[in-house]
């Protein structure tokens, strides 16, 4: 443990741990929840998060403290940029905002428990499998849970398409419906021109079992990030069929639309 | 026949240490007959043990001779015993007829030991998997639906005799001194097999604990299928260090080079047909157990861990 312990006091700084201290979550005796979130996993993940969030996508979030400081909440963002950097800011401006900071949870796709240490990695940091059950026990729990509706649709989109949002799946509805679950959209803009892509090798991706094979360069472009949080949005658990919870979804999607066209507004350029 | 008679419980499985830790708990207020199918087990002069199959005809002799009022069945071969036949032999059919006697005289309390192996561990496992759940674990490996088809022959006696009380439990890993399952040979080893860059979650049940919580399950005759696990998890690997064992990690992907190795190295703690719970979690739900039968365990992870790193046995 000395190495361990010399090596978290050079990594990680106080502060951050401190903030990261501050926030409880339902862990067992040895530091895991039981879709395998670490406590101090997270620690090294969030220092080395800060410096891809700060240096390198040099984030600007804006109306983060919209999200609610308790109770379970669903943060509903468009995918976009073939890995799920989106998942990680948005996770990472909400662990780092001053006042009540919140661990969220990334619902991801199925295929990364699959892959060796790439799996446990995201479980260490609080990803979980994007499972219905997983997601609906999370609720229960009272977390705050990314969920992106668009899945593989929207991370794996080409360039050409950038910024055009995919079908949403009805499931969160349902869930933020059940759960009595407030929903705070998040217009992600910049990701989509990380790792511009302008094929899909489909026959490759199958033979892999993965999602998709992009054709790209491999690099990752330090394309300045903006995450633009809207208010929470919140729906009655009334049975209605199911053309109107689609219409809900609807909704949801315009209320993310218009963050995505604020922060393209905004921005200045790519960088 | 005296109305302060002390119920009377036949319980199989009397060679394993769990057996003998329900037996201690029970002794003193009930009249126990003890089972084994494996070997003649000595328990003391108050207790009667036999070493008999359960398929064998002078089985039902110990029903006409004892009377039972209840049994609690924890006598199952584990998956590294015998051979695939046997197990399915002695685990299911020997499970029938034990049920087929139960009923025919009269029994109004069963106890049946099973697994959360039957859940199988699969990469779409959602966490904390309640009693609902599909038994996945027969589409794994020819060698668990023993367990799968153990289950299912209880559930259907559960519905169709009610009047037995059958109460199907599903403990997580049990552990601790004298366990001899693979899990407790593997944290007592000196180096233990990974599944290089796997390191699922699992949930350990100290056999204390395991032992209370049947004894509870006897006490309170709700009938039904309980997980039994504590509200508490952590990663294999992470178990493995802190009960000091060397990791010797395996080249896992693609999936037939680890099994390929598991059959090679024919480990009796690494069988192949349970390398996919080595890879994936199957996190249970044990609170609806806790709940219903008031359970709460004692014995905290750190503590079982300890006594392994402190009792250490070569592979």
């Amino acid at each position: 443990m000395g190495l361990a312990s010399y090596l978290k006091s050079r990594l990680v700084p106080a502060e951050l741990e401190e903030q990261l201290n501050r926030i409880r979550k339902p862990i067992g005796s040895l530091g895991y929840d039981p879709w395998g979130f670490n406590n101090d996993a997270v620690k090294y993940g969030f220092t080395l998060t800060r410096q891809i969030y700060e240096k390198y996508f040099r984030v600007e979030a804006s109306g983060v403290e919209k999200v609610p400081a308790e109770g379970p909440v669903l943060l509903i963002a468009n995918h976009s940029g073939q890995l799920p950097l989106d998942g990680l800011l948005i996770g990472y401006a909400l662990a780092s905002r001053p006042d009540q900071p919140r661990i969220p949870r990334a619902m991801i796709e199925r295929f990364f428990p699959t892959v060796p240490w790439l799996g446990n990695l995201l479980n260490d940091v609080g990803a979980v499998l994007g499972d219905p059950i997983n997601c609906a026990k999370m609720l229960e729990n009272d977390e705050a849970v990314i969920v992106f509706p668009e899945g593989v649709r929207g991370s794996g989109k080409l360039y050409r398409d950038r910024y055009q949002l995919k079908r949403f799946g009805n499931g969160f509805m349902h869930l933020a419906m059940k759960y009595n679950t407030p929903i705070v959209p998040v217009g992600v803009v910049g990701c989509e021109e990380t790792i511009p892509a302008i094929a899909n090798i489909k026959p490759l991706a199958k033979a892999l079992g993965v999602p998709y094979v992009p054709v790209a360069l491999p690099v990752i472009f330090p394309v300045k990030v903006r995450l633009n949080f809207g208010e929470p949005m919140y729906f009655d658990n009334s049975e209605i069929p199911e053309e109107q919870v689609t219409e809900r979804v609807e909704a949801v999607k315009a209320e993310i639309r218009k963050l995505i066209d604020k922060g393209l507004s905004e921005r200045e350029g790519l960088f | 026949m005296s109305e302060q008679r002390k119920p009377r419980i036949l319980i199989t499985g009397a060679a394993g240490a769990l057996t003998q830790q329900v037996i201690n708990r029970l002794s003193d207020n009930c009249d126990i007959v003890a089972v084994d199918f494996r070997q003649q087990v000595y328990l003391g002069d108050d207790i009667p043990s036999y070493c008999i199959d359960l398929n064998k005809r002078g089985f039902e002799d110990l029903f006409r001779q004892y009377r039972f009022d209840g049994v609690i069945h924890l006598g199952r071969l584990m998956t590294s015993e015998l051979t695939r036949m046997r197990r399915y032999n002695a685990n299911v059919l020997g499970t029938q007829r034990l049920l087929d006697l139960s009923h025919k005289y009269g029994i109004k309390r069963v106890i049946i030991l099973s697994t959360f192996h039957v859940y199988g561990a699969m990469a779409y496992n959602p966490a904390l998997i309640d009693e609902a759940a599909p038994l996945k674990s027969a589409g794994l490996s020819a060698d668990l639906v023993d367990s799968v088809e153990l289950e299912n022959l209880a559930n259907i006696y559960l519905w169709r005799y009610p009047e037995l009380n059958i109460t199907i439990l599903r403990p997580c890993n049990i552990v601790g001194p004298g366990v001899r399952n693979t899990m407790s040979a593997l944290l007592s080893s000196e180096r233990a097999p990974v599944l290089a860059g796997f390191s699922p979650m699992m949930q350990f049940i100290h056999i204390d604990d395991m032992a209370d919580a049947i004894v509870l399950a006897w006490q309170k005759p709700v009938k039904g299928v309980f997980n039994v696990a504590p509200h508490d998890w952590v990663a294999y690997q992470q178990a493995l260090k802190m009960c000091g064992c060397k990791r010797i990690p395996i080249l896992s992907v693609p999936p037939i080079v680890p099994k390929t190795i598991a059959r090679l190295l024919n480990l009796k703690s690494f069988p192949h047909y349970l390398l996919a719970f080595f890879k994936y979690p199957v996190v249970i739900d044990g609170r609806a157990f806790a709940r219903e039968f008031g359970f709460k365990p004692k014995r905290p992870l750190k503590e079982i861990f300890r006594y392994y790193r402190n009792n250490k046995r070569p592979v």
